[in-house]
Protein backbone atom coordinates (compact mmCIF):
# COMPACT_ATOMS: atom_id res chain seq x y z
CA UNK A 1 0.00 0.00 0.00
CA UNK A 2 1.14 3.57 -1.15
CA UNK A 3 1.77 6.18 2.02
CA UNK A 4 0.76 8.85 0.82
CA UNK A 5 0.23 12.06 2.36
CA UNK A 6 -1.87 15.28 1.52
CA UNK A 7 -0.81 18.61 2.69
CA UNK A 8 -3.55 20.19 4.37
CA UNK A 9 -3.48 24.63 3.73
CA UNK A 10 -5.00 26.34 6.73
CA UNK A 11 -5.53 30.15 5.08
CA UNK A 12 -6.67 32.50 7.54
CA UNK A 13 -7.02 29.78 10.15
CA UNK A 14 -9.67 27.91 8.22
CA UNK A 15 -8.81 24.46 6.71
CA UNK A 16 -8.66 25.28 2.74
CA UNK A 17 -10.97 22.24 1.10
CA UNK A 18 -9.51 20.96 -1.40
CA UNK A 19 -7.61 19.28 0.89
CA UNK A 20 -10.42 17.39 1.64
CA UNK A 21 -11.02 16.45 -2.14
CA UNK A 22 -7.64 15.56 -2.35
CA UNK A 23 -8.34 13.05 0.44
CA UNK A 24 -11.46 11.88 -0.35
CA UNK A 25 -9.33 10.57 -4.32
CA UNK A 26 -6.36 8.58 -2.36
CA UNK A 27 -7.68 6.85 0.32
CA UNK A 28 -8.51 5.15 -2.94
CA UNK A 29 -5.15 4.53 -3.32
CA UNK A 30 -3.56 3.74 0.15
CA UNK A 31 -3.31 5.19 3.91
CA UNK A 32 -3.67 9.19 4.11
CA UNK A 33 -1.97 11.04 6.35
CA UNK A 34 -2.91 14.57 6.41
CA UNK A 35 -0.17 17.26 7.51
CA UNK A 36 -1.94 20.95 8.49
CA UNK A 37 0.15 23.99 9.54
CA UNK A 38 -0.95 27.19 11.20
CA UNK A 39 -3.58 28.10 14.02
CA UNK A 40 -6.77 26.69 13.16
CA UNK A 41 -5.23 23.24 12.00
CA UNK A 42 -6.05 21.21 15.38
CA UNK A 43 -9.85 22.16 14.24
CA UNK A 44 -9.76 21.14 10.77
CA UNK A 45 -8.65 17.46 12.59
CA UNK A 46 -12.67 16.12 12.47
CA UNK A 47 -13.03 17.18 8.76
CA UNK A 48 -9.42 15.72 7.82
CA UNK A 49 -10.36 12.38 9.56
CA UNK A 50 -14.14 12.06 8.14
CA UNK A 51 -12.98 12.49 4.75
CA UNK A 52 -10.28 9.57 5.32
CA UNK A 53 -6.70 10.97 6.92
CA UNK A 54 -6.05 7.89 9.20
CA UNK A 55 -3.63 10.02 11.15
CA UNK A 56 -2.82 14.14 11.16
CA UNK A 57 0.07 16.02 11.69
CA UNK A 58 -0.50 19.55 12.70
CA UNK A 59 1.00 22.41 14.54
CA UNK A 60 -1.15 25.60 15.82
CA UNK A 61 2.44 27.56 15.83
CA UNK A 62 1.77 30.78 14.71
CA UNK A 63 4.51 31.46 12.21
CA UNK A 64 2.75 29.37 9.36
CA UNK A 65 -0.04 31.97 9.58
CA UNK A 66 2.51 35.07 9.64
CA UNK A 67 4.94 34.06 6.93
CA UNK A 68 5.20 32.82 3.57
CA UNK A 69 6.33 29.57 2.26
CA UNK A 70 9.51 29.16 4.05
CA UNK A 71 8.61 27.74 7.62
CA UNK A 72 6.41 25.21 5.76
CA UNK A 73 8.77 24.20 3.47
CA UNK A 74 11.46 23.38 6.52
CA UNK A 75 9.09 21.10 8.30
CA UNK A 76 7.43 19.39 5.13
CA UNK A 77 11.09 18.72 3.78
CA UNK A 78 12.23 16.96 7.30
CA UNK A 79 9.32 15.12 7.45
CA UNK A 80 9.86 13.52 4.35
CA UNK A 81 13.16 12.84 4.92
CA UNK A 82 12.50 11.45 8.06
CA UNK A 83 9.58 9.27 6.96
CA UNK A 84 9.64 8.81 3.18
CA UNK A 85 6.01 8.74 2.19
CA UNK A 86 5.64 7.73 -1.65
CA UNK A 87 3.36 10.58 -2.13
CA UNK A 88 2.81 14.30 -0.80
CA UNK A 89 -0.42 15.87 -2.76
CA UNK A 90 -1.07 19.30 -2.59
CA UNK A 91 -3.81 21.73 -3.85
CA UNK A 92 -2.37 24.10 -6.74
CA UNK A 93 -3.76 27.00 -4.89
CA UNK A 94 -0.94 30.14 -4.46
CA UNK A 95 0.03 29.64 -0.92
CA UNK A 96 0.43 25.33 -1.34
CA UNK A 97 2.00 26.14 -5.03
CA UNK A 98 4.65 28.02 -3.55
CA UNK A 99 5.29 25.42 -0.49
CA UNK A 100 5.63 22.57 -3.24
CA UNK A 101 7.89 24.50 -5.25
CA UNK A 102 10.68 25.31 -3.10
CA UNK A 103 9.81 21.55 -1.55
CA UNK A 104 10.72 20.24 -4.66
CA UNK A 105 13.83 22.36 -5.21
CA UNK A 106 14.81 21.41 -1.55
CA UNK A 107 14.51 17.95 -2.06
CA UNK A 108 16.00 17.89 -5.77
CA UNK A 109 12.98 16.01 -7.11
CA UNK A 110 11.16 18.35 -9.10
CA UNK A 111 7.36 17.58 -9.39
CA UNK A 112 4.01 17.16 -11.46
CA UNK A 113 1.98 20.58 -11.07
CA UNK A 114 -1.80 21.30 -12.30
CA UNK A 115 -2.88 17.98 -12.29
CA UNK A 116 -6.97 17.01 -12.59
CA UNK A 117 -6.41 13.35 -12.30
CA UNK A 118 -4.65 10.70 -10.49
CA UNK A 119 -4.23 7.15 -9.78
CA UNK A 120 -1.64 5.29 -7.83
CA UNK A 121 -1.19 1.66 -8.41
CA UNK A 122 2.15 -1.16 -7.76
CA UNK A 123 3.37 0.51 -10.88
CA UNK A 124 3.30 4.00 -9.65
CA UNK A 125 1.63 7.43 -9.26
CA UNK A 126 -0.08 8.61 -12.77
CA UNK A 127 -1.66 12.35 -13.13
CA UNK A 128 -3.75 13.51 -15.41
CA UNK A 129 -2.64 17.00 -16.67
CA UNK A 130 -4.71 19.58 -18.49
CA UNK A 131 -2.32 20.17 -21.93
CA UNK A 132 -2.56 23.20 -24.09
CA UNK A 133 -4.97 25.01 -21.93
CA UNK A 134 -7.11 21.89 -21.58
CA UNK A 135 -7.95 21.24 -24.95
CA UNK A 136 -5.65 17.96 -24.38
CA UNK A 137 -5.01 15.54 -21.33
CA UNK A 138 -1.19 14.27 -20.74
CA UNK A 139 -0.75 11.26 -18.07
CA UNK A 140 2.61 11.75 -16.58
CA UNK A 141 4.54 9.07 -14.65
CA UNK A 142 6.25 10.36 -11.52
CA UNK A 143 9.69 9.78 -11.86
CA UNK A 144 11.10 10.07 -8.56
CA UNK A 145 10.23 9.37 -4.81
CA UNK A 146 8.76 10.91 -3.41
CA UNK A 147 6.10 12.08 -6.20
CA UNK A 148 4.98 15.40 -5.15
CA UNK A 149 1.67 16.25 -6.96
CA UNK A 150 -0.22 19.47 -7.30
CA UNK A 151 -3.68 19.04 -8.08
CA UNK A 152 -6.08 21.53 -9.40
CA UNK A 153 -8.98 22.28 -6.86
CA UNK A 154 -12.50 20.61 -7.88
CA UNK A 155 -10.47 17.89 -9.64
CA UNK A 156 -12.78 16.04 -7.03
CA UNK A 157 -15.95 16.01 -5.29
CA UNK A 158 -15.28 15.35 -1.20
CA UNK A 159 -17.25 12.78 0.23
CA UNK A 160 -16.54 11.83 3.83
CA UNK A 161 -15.75 8.02 4.65
CA UNK A 162 -15.45 8.31 8.42
CA UNK A 163 -13.05 6.40 10.39
CA UNK A 164 -10.31 6.77 13.53
CA UNK A 165 -7.79 9.29 13.60
CA UNK A 166 -4.19 9.34 15.18
CA UNK A 167 -3.41 12.98 16.25
CA UNK A 168 0.16 13.66 16.14
CA UNK A 169 1.22 17.38 17.25
CA UNK A 170 4.09 18.32 15.58
CA UNK A 171 6.78 20.13 18.21
CA UNK A 172 8.09 22.82 15.68
CA UNK A 173 11.05 25.04 16.19
CA UNK A 174 10.84 27.46 13.51
CA UNK A 175 14.34 28.61 11.62
CA UNK A 176 14.80 32.49 12.09
CA UNK A 177 16.44 31.93 8.66
CA UNK A 178 13.50 30.86 7.20
CA UNK A 179 11.22 34.31 8.67
CA UNK A 180 11.43 36.45 6.05
CA UNK A 181 8.20 37.10 3.76
CA UNK A 182 6.02 38.18 6.39
CA UNK A 183 2.38 38.37 6.28
CA UNK A 184 1.74 42.20 8.05
CA UNK A 185 -1.69 42.93 6.68
CA UNK A 186 -4.91 41.43 5.18
CA UNK A 187 -7.41 42.93 3.28
CA UNK A 188 -10.53 41.58 1.87
CA UNK A 189 -12.05 43.67 -1.20
CA UNK A 190 -14.87 41.29 -2.29
CA UNK A 191 -17.79 41.82 -0.89
CA UNK A 192 -19.33 39.16 -2.63
CA UNK A 193 -23.41 38.26 -1.60
CA UNK A 194 -22.42 34.50 -3.17
CA UNK A 195 -18.81 33.27 -2.65
CA UNK A 196 -17.98 32.69 -6.54
CA UNK A 197 -16.54 29.33 -6.10
CA UNK A 198 -19.71 27.88 -4.14
CA UNK A 199 -22.34 29.85 -6.71
CA UNK A 200 -25.04 27.18 -8.37
CA UNK A 201 -24.99 29.98 -10.91
CA UNK A 202 -22.04 32.09 -12.62
CA UNK A 203 -22.48 35.06 -14.85
CA UNK A 204 -19.06 35.55 -16.41
CA UNK A 205 -17.91 38.29 -18.97
CA UNK A 206 -15.71 38.92 -20.99
CA UNK A 207 -14.10 41.64 -23.39
CA UNK A 208 -17.38 41.54 -25.26
CA UNK A 209 -19.09 43.68 -23.22
CA UNK A 210 -17.08 46.80 -24.65
CA UNK A 211 -16.14 48.49 -21.36
CA UNK A 212 -16.19 48.20 -17.25
CA UNK A 213 -19.53 49.95 -16.81
CA UNK A 214 -21.37 47.36 -18.67
CA UNK A 215 -20.54 44.87 -15.73
CA UNK A 216 -23.65 46.07 -14.04
CA UNK A 217 -25.62 44.28 -16.05
CA UNK A 218 -24.25 41.15 -14.91
CA UNK A 219 -24.31 42.01 -11.41
CA UNK A 220 -27.97 42.82 -11.97
CA UNK A 221 -28.92 39.01 -13.64
CA UNK A 222 -26.48 37.57 -10.85
CA UNK A 223 -28.81 39.02 -8.20
CA UNK A 224 -31.86 37.77 -10.22
CA UNK A 225 -30.32 34.17 -9.89
CA UNK A 226 -28.74 34.40 -6.52
CA UNK A 227 -25.28 33.60 -8.42
CA UNK A 228 -22.18 35.16 -8.77
CA UNK A 229 -20.46 37.45 -11.16
CA UNK A 230 -17.21 36.43 -12.75
CA UNK A 231 -14.84 37.28 -15.22
CA UNK A 232 -12.51 36.37 -17.85
CA UNK A 233 -8.29 37.01 -17.61
CA UNK A 234 -8.38 39.36 -20.20
CA UNK A 235 -11.16 41.88 -18.39
CA UNK A 236 -9.21 41.27 -15.33
CA UNK A 237 -6.12 42.59 -16.71
CA UNK A 238 -7.60 45.35 -18.37
CA UNK A 239 -9.13 46.69 -14.53
CA UNK A 240 -12.48 46.40 -15.38
CA UNK A 241 -13.15 44.33 -12.43
CA UNK A 242 -10.96 42.46 -9.42
CA UNK A 243 -8.97 39.62 -9.51
CA UNK A 244 -10.95 37.65 -7.22
CA UNK A 245 -13.49 37.57 -10.23
CA UNK A 246 -10.83 35.85 -12.45
CA UNK A 247 -12.16 32.00 -13.77
CA UNK A 248 -9.44 29.72 -15.62
CA UNK A 249 -6.21 28.56 -15.38
CA UNK A 250 -4.71 31.34 -13.24
CA UNK A 251 -8.44 32.16 -11.49
CA UNK A 252 -10.67 30.00 -10.31
CA UNK A 253 -12.33 26.73 -10.84
CA UNK A 254 -15.82 26.80 -10.86
CA UNK A 255 -18.39 23.59 -11.30
CA UNK A 256 -21.84 25.51 -10.91
CA UNK A 257 -25.16 24.20 -12.11
CA UNK A 258 -25.78 26.79 -14.54
CA UNK A 259 -22.45 28.85 -16.31
CA UNK A 260 -23.73 32.16 -18.67
CA UNK A 261 -20.30 33.13 -20.45
CA UNK A 262 -21.50 36.40 -21.83
CA UNK A 263 -18.89 38.06 -24.59
CA UNK A 264 -16.29 35.96 -23.60
CA UNK A 265 -14.40 34.35 -26.52
CA UNK A 266 -14.05 31.10 -24.47
CA UNK A 267 -9.64 30.93 -24.93
CA UNK A 268 -8.32 27.75 -23.20
CA UNK A 269 -7.03 29.70 -20.23
CA UNK A 270 -10.46 30.78 -19.27
CA UNK A 271 -12.56 27.27 -20.08
CA UNK A 272 -9.80 24.94 -17.85
CA UNK A 273 -11.30 27.10 -14.99
CA UNK A 274 -14.97 26.60 -15.62
CA UNK A 275 -15.34 22.94 -18.01
CA UNK A 276 -16.92 21.31 -15.35
CA UNK A 277 -19.88 23.15 -15.30
CA UNK A 278 -23.15 21.48 -15.18
CA UNK A 279 -24.66 23.57 -18.05
CA UNK A 280 -22.93 26.27 -20.18
CA UNK A 281 -24.80 28.91 -21.73
CA UNK A 282 -22.95 31.35 -24.12
CA UNK A 283 -23.61 34.62 -25.81
CA UNK A 284 -21.55 35.90 -28.04
CA UNK A 285 -21.84 37.98 -31.58
CA UNK A 286 -19.00 35.87 -33.35
CA UNK A 287 -20.60 32.93 -34.42
CA UNK A 288 -17.11 31.45 -34.79
CA UNK A 289 -16.61 31.82 -31.19
CA UNK A 290 -14.51 28.85 -29.33
CA UNK A 291 -16.99 29.30 -26.09
CA UNK A 292 -20.08 28.20 -28.84
CA UNK A 293 -18.50 25.25 -28.95
CA UNK A 294 -18.16 23.88 -25.60
CA UNK A 295 -21.65 25.71 -25.00
CA UNK A 296 -24.88 23.38 -24.11
CA UNK A 297 -26.60 26.24 -25.27
CA UNK A 298 -24.79 29.10 -27.70
CA UNK A 299 -27.06 32.48 -28.78
CA UNK A 300 -25.00 34.38 -31.21
CA UNK A 301 -26.14 37.88 -30.11
CA UNK A 302 -25.41 40.80 -28.39
CA UNK A 303 -24.72 39.95 -24.89
CA UNK A 304 -25.54 44.17 -23.88
CA UNK A 305 -29.16 43.60 -25.09
CA UNK A 306 -29.96 39.90 -24.18
CA UNK A 307 -28.56 39.92 -20.58
CA UNK A 308 -31.00 42.22 -19.38
CA UNK A 309 -33.55 40.80 -21.21
CA UNK A 310 -33.45 37.71 -19.20
CA UNK A 311 -33.30 39.66 -16.05
CA UNK A 312 -36.11 40.94 -16.79
CA UNK A 313 -37.36 38.21 -17.72
CA UNK A 314 -36.62 36.09 -14.36
CA UNK A 315 -38.36 39.36 -12.30
CA UNK A 316 -41.04 39.74 -14.52
CA UNK A 317 -42.14 35.46 -13.38
CA UNK A 318 -41.67 36.42 -9.74
CA UNK A 319 -43.61 39.27 -9.92
CA UNK A 320 -41.12 41.65 -9.11
CA UNK B 1 19.33 48.33 -7.31
CA UNK B 2 20.62 45.50 -9.67
CA UNK B 3 17.24 44.12 -10.74
CA UNK B 4 17.31 40.38 -12.85
CA UNK B 5 13.85 39.65 -14.90
CA UNK B 6 13.93 35.92 -15.57
CA UNK B 7 11.60 35.99 -18.83
CA UNK B 8 10.33 33.16 -21.05
CA UNK B 9 9.96 32.34 -25.42
CA UNK B 10 6.21 30.63 -25.87
CA UNK B 11 4.36 29.69 -28.56
CA UNK B 12 2.54 33.10 -29.29
CA UNK B 13 -0.70 33.26 -27.79
CA UNK B 14 -2.35 35.12 -30.99
CA UNK B 15 -0.82 32.66 -33.46
CA UNK B 16 -1.57 29.18 -34.62
CA UNK B 17 -0.79 26.53 -31.59
CA UNK B 18 0.47 22.69 -32.28
CA UNK B 19 2.02 19.94 -30.59
CA UNK B 20 5.02 18.20 -31.51
CA UNK B 21 4.94 14.52 -32.58
CA UNK B 22 6.62 14.36 -29.38
CA UNK B 23 4.06 15.78 -27.32
CA UNK B 24 6.11 19.08 -27.00
CA UNK B 25 4.87 22.17 -27.66
CA UNK B 26 5.47 23.72 -30.83
CA UNK B 27 7.87 26.24 -30.72
CA UNK B 28 9.01 26.34 -34.47
CA UNK B 29 5.84 28.60 -35.53
CA UNK B 30 4.99 31.87 -34.20
CA UNK B 31 6.88 33.10 -31.15
CA UNK B 32 6.39 35.60 -28.35
CA UNK B 33 7.91 37.20 -25.25
CA UNK B 34 5.45 35.52 -22.50
CA UNK B 35 3.14 38.26 -21.70
CA UNK B 36 3.51 37.84 -18.41
CA UNK B 37 7.01 38.30 -18.39
CA UNK B 38 6.45 41.77 -19.59
CA UNK B 39 4.75 42.85 -16.72
CA UNK B 40 7.91 41.70 -15.09
CA UNK B 41 9.65 43.52 -16.87
CA UNK B 42 7.49 46.71 -17.04
CA UNK B 43 8.02 46.57 -12.65
CA UNK B 44 11.85 46.10 -13.06
CA UNK B 45 11.59 49.05 -15.12
CA UNK B 46 9.88 51.45 -12.64
CA UNK B 47 11.89 50.22 -9.66
CA UNK B 48 15.20 51.50 -11.90
CA UNK B 49 13.02 54.82 -12.78
CA UNK B 50 12.43 55.39 -8.99
CA UNK B 51 15.60 53.75 -7.53
CA UNK B 52 18.38 54.13 -10.32
CA UNK B 53 20.25 50.53 -11.11
CA UNK B 54 20.36 48.25 -13.57
CA UNK B 55 17.70 45.59 -15.25
CA UNK B 56 19.33 42.00 -16.23
CA UNK B 57 16.96 40.04 -18.78
CA UNK B 58 17.94 36.26 -18.25
CA UNK B 59 16.35 33.56 -20.66
CA UNK B 60 16.49 29.93 -21.13
CA UNK B 61 15.97 28.76 -24.44
CA UNK B 62 16.65 27.96 -28.13
CA UNK B 63 19.13 30.34 -30.19
CA UNK B 64 15.94 32.44 -31.56
CA UNK B 65 14.90 33.04 -27.87
CA UNK B 66 16.82 36.56 -28.63
CA UNK B 67 14.08 37.82 -29.88
CA UNK B 68 12.07 37.66 -26.69
CA UNK B 69 15.37 39.29 -24.67
CA UNK B 70 15.57 41.44 -27.62
CA UNK B 71 12.19 42.75 -27.01
CA UNK B 72 12.67 43.75 -23.29
CA UNK B 73 15.75 45.35 -24.11
CA UNK B 74 13.68 47.33 -26.62
CA UNK B 75 11.43 48.12 -23.66
CA UNK B 76 14.34 49.48 -21.45
CA UNK B 77 16.26 46.59 -20.23
CA UNK B 78 20.16 46.56 -20.37
CA UNK B 79 21.56 43.57 -21.06
CA UNK B 80 20.55 40.04 -21.50
CA UNK B 81 21.56 36.48 -20.71
CA UNK B 82 20.73 33.30 -23.17
CA UNK B 83 20.81 30.10 -21.61
CA UNK B 84 20.76 27.83 -24.93
CA UNK B 85 22.50 24.18 -24.86
CA UNK B 86 20.88 21.10 -26.03
CA UNK B 87 21.40 19.50 -22.67
CA UNK B 88 18.69 22.03 -21.89
CA UNK B 89 15.73 20.71 -24.24
CA UNK B 90 12.60 19.85 -23.01
CA UNK B 91 13.48 20.87 -19.66
CA UNK B 92 11.40 20.34 -16.69
CA UNK B 93 10.48 23.11 -14.38
CA UNK B 94 13.38 21.89 -11.56
CA UNK B 95 15.96 22.03 -13.91
CA UNK B 96 14.55 25.71 -15.79
CA UNK B 97 14.78 26.82 -12.63
CA UNK B 98 18.46 25.40 -11.77
CA UNK B 99 19.37 26.90 -15.08
CA UNK B 100 18.21 30.09 -14.53
CA UNK B 101 19.65 30.08 -10.87
CA UNK B 102 23.27 29.49 -11.77
CA UNK B 103 23.06 32.23 -14.19
CA UNK B 104 21.72 34.63 -11.85
CA UNK B 105 23.41 34.02 -8.94
CA UNK B 106 26.76 35.30 -9.86
CA UNK B 107 24.74 38.87 -10.72
CA UNK B 108 24.35 39.39 -7.10
CA UNK B 109 21.14 40.99 -7.74
CA UNK B 110 18.73 42.97 -5.09
CA UNK B 111 15.80 41.53 -6.73
CA UNK B 112 15.14 39.15 -9.23
CA UNK B 113 11.79 39.19 -10.58
CA UNK B 114 9.42 36.38 -12.91
CA UNK B 115 6.05 36.24 -13.98
CA UNK B 116 3.27 33.85 -11.73
CA UNK B 117 3.17 31.72 -14.53
CA UNK B 118 3.99 30.77 -18.64
CA UNK B 119 1.62 31.01 -21.20
CA UNK B 120 2.29 27.54 -22.42
CA UNK B 121 3.73 25.59 -19.55
CA UNK B 122 1.85 26.87 -16.60
CA UNK B 123 2.78 25.30 -14.35
CA UNK B 124 3.76 27.95 -12.22
CA UNK B 125 6.44 26.16 -10.06
CA UNK B 126 9.81 28.19 -11.37
CA UNK B 127 9.59 31.21 -9.11
CA UNK B 128 9.27 29.18 -6.06
CA UNK B 129 12.42 26.48 -7.10
CA UNK B 130 13.90 29.88 -8.24
CA UNK B 131 14.09 31.27 -4.65
CA UNK B 132 14.75 28.35 -3.03
CA UNK B 133 18.12 27.39 -5.20
CA UNK B 134 18.73 30.87 -4.93
CA UNK B 135 18.39 31.30 -1.09
CA UNK B 136 15.41 34.16 -1.50
CA UNK B 137 12.45 35.11 0.07
CA UNK B 138 9.30 34.65 -2.22
CA UNK B 139 6.64 37.59 -2.78
CA UNK B 140 4.36 35.56 -4.49
CA UNK B 141 1.13 36.47 -6.92
CA UNK B 142 2.60 40.13 -6.00
CA UNK B 143 -0.21 42.96 -8.27
CA UNK B 144 1.77 45.85 -6.80
CA UNK B 145 5.32 46.66 -5.75
CA UNK B 146 6.98 48.65 -3.90
CA UNK B 147 10.87 49.18 -2.85
CA UNK B 148 12.26 51.40 -0.03
CA UNK B 149 15.70 51.43 1.33
CA UNK B 150 16.61 47.84 1.30
CA UNK B 151 12.85 46.09 2.00
CA UNK B 152 10.31 45.62 -0.05
CA UNK B 153 6.45 45.80 0.16
CA UNK B 154 3.81 43.92 -1.97
CA UNK B 155 0.44 43.18 -2.24
CA UNK B 156 -0.31 39.97 -2.72
CA UNK B 157 -3.48 38.90 -4.54
CA UNK B 158 -5.22 36.20 -2.94
CA UNK B 159 -9.30 34.93 -3.59
CA UNK B 160 -10.91 37.63 -2.18
CA UNK B 161 -8.29 40.28 -1.60
CA UNK B 162 -5.02 40.81 -1.15
CA UNK B 163 -2.10 40.18 2.17
CA UNK B 164 0.84 43.15 2.29
CA UNK B 165 3.74 41.07 2.59
CA UNK B 166 7.34 42.64 3.59
CA UNK B 167 10.87 41.28 3.11
CA UNK B 168 14.08 42.52 3.60
CA UNK B 169 16.03 42.21 -0.20
CA UNK B 170 17.66 40.65 -1.99
CA UNK B 171 14.24 38.68 -2.95
CA UNK B 172 12.53 37.15 -5.26
CA UNK B 173 8.91 38.46 -6.48
CA UNK B 174 6.30 37.23 -8.93
CA UNK B 175 3.93 39.66 -10.19
CA UNK B 176 0.36 39.55 -11.93
CA UNK B 177 -0.74 41.62 -14.20
CA UNK B 178 -2.60 44.14 -11.73
CA UNK B 179 1.27 45.89 -11.59
CA UNK B 180 -0.16 47.72 -14.08
CA UNK B 181 -0.08 48.20 -18.25
CA UNK B 182 3.86 47.51 -19.18
CA UNK B 183 4.99 50.25 -21.94
CA UNK B 184 5.57 49.68 -25.60
CA UNK B 185 8.73 49.71 -26.81
CA UNK B 186 9.46 52.81 -28.62
CA UNK B 187 11.30 53.66 -31.55
CA UNK B 188 14.01 54.92 -30.09
CA UNK B 189 14.19 51.89 -27.61
CA UNK B 190 14.39 49.66 -30.52
CA UNK B 191 17.24 51.33 -32.04
CA UNK B 192 18.91 51.29 -28.17
CA UNK B 193 18.36 47.38 -27.53
CA UNK B 194 20.25 46.83 -31.03
CA UNK B 195 23.48 47.72 -29.56
CA UNK B 196 22.66 46.17 -26.35
CA UNK B 197 24.73 42.86 -25.47
CA UNK B 198 23.33 39.75 -24.89
CA UNK B 199 25.62 37.32 -23.74
CA UNK B 200 24.65 33.65 -24.52
CA UNK B 201 26.34 30.93 -22.16
CA UNK B 202 25.73 27.75 -22.35
CA UNK B 203 24.62 24.13 -19.84
CA UNK B 204 28.79 23.14 -19.58
CA UNK B 205 29.41 26.77 -18.53
CA UNK B 206 26.77 26.73 -15.82
CA UNK B 207 27.67 23.04 -15.10
CA UNK B 208 24.45 22.49 -15.33
CA UNK B 209 23.30 18.69 -16.04
CA UNK B 210 19.95 17.26 -17.29
CA UNK B 211 19.34 15.41 -14.17
CA UNK B 212 16.20 12.89 -13.90
CA UNK B 213 13.40 14.64 -14.76
CA UNK B 214 10.19 14.24 -12.39
CA UNK B 215 7.85 12.67 -14.87
CA UNK B 216 7.96 10.26 -17.36
CA UNK B 217 4.88 11.50 -20.32
CA UNK B 218 3.22 7.96 -20.88
CA UNK B 219 0.53 9.52 -23.49
CA UNK B 220 -1.53 12.53 -24.79
CA UNK B 221 -4.90 12.69 -25.50
CA UNK B 222 -8.11 15.27 -26.64
CA UNK B 223 -9.86 16.19 -23.44
CA UNK B 224 -13.14 14.80 -23.48
CA UNK B 225 -14.84 16.91 -25.36
CA UNK B 226 -18.76 18.34 -24.42
CA UNK B 227 -21.35 17.08 -26.74
CA UNK B 228 -22.08 19.65 -29.15
CA UNK B 229 -25.07 21.63 -27.70
CA UNK B 230 -27.65 24.32 -29.07
CA UNK B 231 -26.26 26.84 -31.53
CA UNK B 232 -29.43 29.64 -32.20
CA UNK B 233 -29.42 33.20 -33.35
CA UNK B 234 -30.99 36.00 -31.50
CA UNK B 235 -34.00 38.01 -33.44
CA UNK B 236 -33.91 40.47 -30.73
CA UNK B 237 -36.13 38.11 -28.50
CA UNK B 238 -35.86 34.91 -28.72
CA UNK B 239 -32.84 34.47 -27.32
CA UNK B 240 -33.32 35.52 -24.08
CA UNK B 241 -36.33 33.14 -24.31
CA UNK B 242 -34.72 30.59 -25.42
CA UNK B 243 -32.17 31.24 -22.03
CA UNK B 244 -34.79 31.45 -19.52
CA UNK B 245 -36.22 27.66 -21.02
CA UNK B 246 -33.25 26.74 -19.84
CA UNK B 247 -32.50 28.07 -16.69
CA UNK B 248 -35.98 26.68 -16.08
CA UNK B 249 -34.87 23.14 -17.17
CA UNK B 250 -31.96 23.70 -15.31
CA UNK B 251 -34.28 24.84 -11.74
CA UNK B 252 -32.39 27.69 -11.10
CA UNK B 253 -35.78 30.07 -11.64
Amino acid sequence: MAKIWVYAEIKDGVLEGTALELLTCARKFGGVEAIALGPGSRASVPALSAHGASRVLFSEEAVFADYLAEPHTDVMAALVLERSPDLVLFGFTSDSRDVAGRLAARLGCGLISNGIGLEVDASGVRVQVPYFGGAKVATYRANQQPALVLIRPRSFAASESGGAVDLEELAVEPSPASLRARIVDRKIEASERVKLEDAKVVVAGGRGLGGAENFSLLEDLAEALGGAVGASRAVVDAGWVPYSTQVGQTGKTVTPEVYIAAGISGAMQHTVGMKGSKFVIAINRDKDAPILKIADLGIVGDALRIVPQVTQGIRDQRGT
Amino acid sequence: MKIVVAIKQVPDPNGPQGLEADNRLTRSREVALDPGDEYGIEVALRLKESQGGEVVLVSMGPERARDALRKGLSMGADKGILISDTVLEGADALLTARALAAAIAPLAADLVVCGTESYDGSTGMVPPMLAEILGLPQLSAAGQVEVSGDSITVHRQTGDGHQVVEAALPALVSVTAAVGEPRYASLKGIMAARSKEISVVTGAALNLDAGRRAEVVEGVEDAEARPPGETLEDDGSNGAERILTALRACKVI
